[in-house]
């Protein structure tokens, strides 16, 4: 199928109709507002239900009622609403309950400004919520991958029943690509874990609640043993230019796309540098950056934030070689320029 | 005499199965609690309607956090306060099923009032059971927003003081003034008569979701003697003393007789039908030839500058979609938010060979400023022999930069001249493709039909393009 020009915030509805998404609930907050408006455009179009409801913390709890339904049901918001949500999020998981969480990310803390940050990373990466839990955070850099990953979300999060992040930032929600779309899915199984409404489905309980400590412990390891299943299967990254490399820049969203950039200027400076961008935050590359720590020289980590990812990176390096961060904040995109800059140094400050 | 009562119903499991207790048979509520009471006015009436198969039934967080120890229904527990958007979601998911949400005090007058107010204020087609014990049982006793003036709770020691807390919450009365909900009744449970009130309470706000009527709510005036530190005796005499007086017994609402009953039609899509739905169909396959750009040309970075009505972010739009008619990588991304407040716009651009990096552009190497704010905000941006289009109609002012290729362009004149000014910008976007070859000019009426969604000024703007055009093929230098 030919190509659409589309803006990253209109193309996560898309995939998550095609991936069977009927329910949208979901409140009002810039930039992330035009994926509730594509919601309500489009998905009563297709039989479902759209409802803009009173706050964040109840378009989550209707997100929570549905996906109890077995339906597949999303709710997208940008940071400030997503701090409201982590309640909702935390019983979810706790429940094991498949959603989609799209948080297209603005600048804070509070009500900061509606440019472009990373500043959920640790919000979103680490849990979030109360209790020992962690989602599938899915981070898409382009319009094509707003789609996709949107779908892949669904998926992820019926096969483990959890619920699963779509983390971008208001560059990549606003940006117009051409998108490619794949085949809608029509045909709906019945997940029997789920309450229909019915005398098969009656026996069926949602909740989070173990009053025994022992229970609950337990609950918790079936959780851990999910997420390590999550691990194992669903790690994607991307690699660029990585196979000789003496450095490696790493980022991910919008940062990797100006840092893939930078990579292909210093190329042609004659720099071995190359660009490790996760495409997934949990899980995270650790073995690929491991692997790497052991053969370059240098990781410049970069983000829209005050440095959150690079935690997880130097965890991950455990000392073997240095890590360096640079950061903006408060909305500012650093310019090619700015980290082309940055990228060369790398080699003036090695031997 | 609570477990004997719960027994009778069938719409109760026979052995509470989910309780830890060793006793199977005994719930989990103090001696004298009017949950009981109302759990069993519930499974009665599940039985008499027939729909225990398809009640789902959510319990809050409260005392009642555990009723789906009794109710063999389809269960889900909710979080504190947000029983109401939980029922919601599950009654849009399933509209058939029979939903209850069970809230005490706490629960829906407190810390769920927002999700209560506008379950109620959008007339979700469920069953509310509002269990006002006027305190917070289960976390022992303390203040909730239905205690009395002057009642002693563990967090109001010397009295409920309205200067420091306010006055009781009347839900039913709030409620009741929504125009959604269809029925609204306050009952209580202090002696047989009221009770049998209550009974006929609960079935019938039951009956009204059976019959597709909309929102009920039946708020219950309910002991709690461990709460209350009383025998149920007096909790009894103290609910007929000293709550009725503040909490006035009756039909607050009742539409019943006038609604009509909800119909949600169903409706699933073929694959086709979806991503017609959806417009992911595009409007056009063609496939268009790269033009022959001229070597200094390829590969732009655009940024496109002006004025928010002079449909800036159109034109860079169209730029895009040219590209992608012409199987460039492309990419655009505006300005947006507080940006555009102050009525200016703009937009970056990029028409690549190989996939684009970075969609920002901060160092243009093609600038097209259609006010002369924007060409005096970004002149300097520009790349070292970068092309500068700007509206020449509009800009008195010439390029400053020797470094860079400069094209003044009557847009807003010619437009005119065509008798729209608001073709300016296709003009422009012509002039820029013949000037520089970058597209076709076929490929920019194809690009017409995405770009212009008013159909009755595609021809106008095909004329923009043809001046454009031929301006830019007149301009060439080289
Ligand atoms: C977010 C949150 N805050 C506080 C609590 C603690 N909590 C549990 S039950 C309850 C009050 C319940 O009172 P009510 O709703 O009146 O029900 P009752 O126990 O009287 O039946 C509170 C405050 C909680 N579980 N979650
Ligand atoms: S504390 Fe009160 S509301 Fe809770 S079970 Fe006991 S009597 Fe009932």
């Amino acid at each position: 199928m030919a190509k659409i020009l589309m803006k990253g915030n209109d193309a996560v509805i898309r995939g998550a109709v095609l991936s069977g998404c009927r329910m949208y609930f979901g409140y009002p907050i810039t930039p992330a507002s035009e994926i509730a408006e594509a919601a309500a455009n489009y998905i009563p179009k297709v039989g479902g239900t759209f409802l803009q409801a009173e706050s964040e913390v109840a378009a989550i709890n209707m997100v929570y009622g549905a996906a109890s339904g077995g339906m597949r049901v999303m709710t997208a918001s940008s940071s400030p609403g997503i701090s409201l949500k982590q309640e909702g999020v935390s019983y979810a998981a706790g429940a094991e309950l498949p959603c989609v969480i799209v948080d297209i990310m603005r600048g804070g803390p509070g009500l900061g400004n509606i440019a472009p940050e990373q500043g959920d990373y640790n919000q979103i990466v680490k849990g979030g919520g109360h209790g020992n839990y962690k989602c599938p955070v899915l981070a898409p850099n382009s319009g094509q991958e707003m789609c996709d990953l949107t779908r892949m979300a669904f998926d992820i999060a019926e096969k483990y029943r959890t619920p699963v992040y779509v983390l971008a930032d208001g560059y990549t929600g606003q940006m117009m690509e051409p998108v490619e779309f794949g085949e809608p899915l029509t045909k709906f199984p019945r997940q029997d874990w789920a309450v229909y409404g019915d005398a098969v489905s009656k026996h069926n309980l949602i909740s989070s609640i173990y009053l025994d400590p022992e229970e609950l412990e337990e609950h918790n390891l079936k959780l851990q043993k999910k997420y390590q299943e999550i691990e194992k299967n669903e790690l994607r990254y991307e690699e660029f230019m990585l196979d000789d490399t003496d450095y490696v820049v790493m980022g991910f969203g919008i940062v990797s796309r100006i840092l893939k950039t930078v990579v292909e200027k210093l190329r042609e400076d004659g720099m071995k540098i190359g660009l490790l961008r996760p495409i997934t935050l949990f899980p995270f590359p650790k073995g690929k950056i491991a692997d790497l720590s052991e053969r370059v020289k240098k990781f410049l980590v970069v983000e829209m934030n005050n440095g959150q990812m690079v935690d997880d990176v130097r965890l991950a390096v455990m000392g073997k070689c240095p890590v360096e961060f640079y950061g903006r904040m408060g909305g500012v995109v650093p310019s090619m320029t700015e980290l082309y800059e940055k990228a060369k140094q790398l080699a003036d400050s090695t031997n | 005499m609570a477990s004997k009562v719960l027994q009778k119903a069938n719409s109760f499991y026979d052995q509470y199965f989910r309780n830890p207790s060793a006793d199977k048979k005994m719930p989990h509520y103090c001696p004298g609690c009017g949950h009981g009471n109302v759990h069993k006015f519930i499974a009665e009436a599940l039985d008499d309607f027939e729909v225990a198969d398809k009640t789902i039934f959510i319990s809050p967080v409260g005392c009642s956090v555990f009723a789906y120890y009794y109710f063999d229904t389809g269960n889900i527990q909710a979080a504190h306060g947000r029983a109401p958007a939980v029922a919601t979601g599950i009654k849009r998911a399933h509209p058939h099923s029979i939903v209850i949400s069970y809230q005490g005090d706490g629960d829906l007058a407190a810390i769920g009032t927002a999700e209560i107010l506008h379950a109620a204020n959008r007339g979700e087609n469920i069953t509310v059971f509002f269990i006002n014990n006027a305190i917070y049982g289960m976390t022992g006793g303390q203040m909730a927003p239905t205690t009395l003036i002057e009642q002693r709770t563990t967090t109001s020691p010397r009295g409920r003081n309205p200067h420091n807390e306010g006055y009781p919450v009347k839900v039913a009365e709030l409620i009741s003034q929504l125009q959604a909900p269809v029925y609204v009744e306050r009952v209580a449970l202090f002696d047989n008569k009221q009770r049998a009130k209550a009974r006929i309470a609960v079935r019938k706000a039951i009956k009204n979701q059976v019959e597709n009527l909309g929102f009920s709510l039946v708020e219950i005036l309910s002991p709690c003697p461990s709460g209350w530190k009383m025998d149920p005796v007096d909790s009894m005499k103290w609910i007929r003393d000293v709550m009725l007086p503040q909490f006035p017994l009756g039909v607050y609402k009742d539409l019943t007789k006038e609604v009509k009953p909800y119909e949600v039609p169903e409706f699933a899509p073929s694959a086709k039908e979806i991503k017609e739905l959806i417009d992911i169909v595009p409007d056009s396959n063609k496939k268009f030839k790269k033009s022959k750009v001229i070597e200094k040309y390829i590969n732009p970075e655009i940024k496109v500058a002006g004025f928010g009505g002079q449909g800036v972010l159109l034109l860079g739009a169209a730029l895009a979609q040219a590209g992608m008619l012409e199987d460039y990588h492309v990419s655009w991304l505006p300005s947006y938010g507080p940006e555009m407040r102050g009525g200016t716009a703009n937009c970056h651009v990029n028409v690549r060979n190989i996939p684009v990096g970075s969609p920002v552009v901060s160092n243009p190497t093609v600038l097209i400023a259609l006010n002369r704010p924007s060409l005096e905000k970004f002149e300097q941006d520009v790349e070292k022999d970068g092309l500068i289009i700007f509206d020449s109609s509009l800009i008195d002012l010439d390029v400053k930069r020797k470094d860079v290729e400069a094209l003044p362009l009557p847009a807003t004149q010619l437009a005119d001249k065509l008798g729209n000014t608001r073709t300016a910008n296709m003009i422009t976007l012509a002039a820029y493709a013949a000037y520089t070859g970058l597209f076709s000019k076929e490929t920019l009426y194809e690009t017409l039909k995405t770009a212009i969604k008013r159909r009755v000024l595609i021809d106008i703007n095909k004329k923009a393009i043809d001046v454009g055009y031929e301006f830019g093929l007149t301009h060439r230098k080289n």
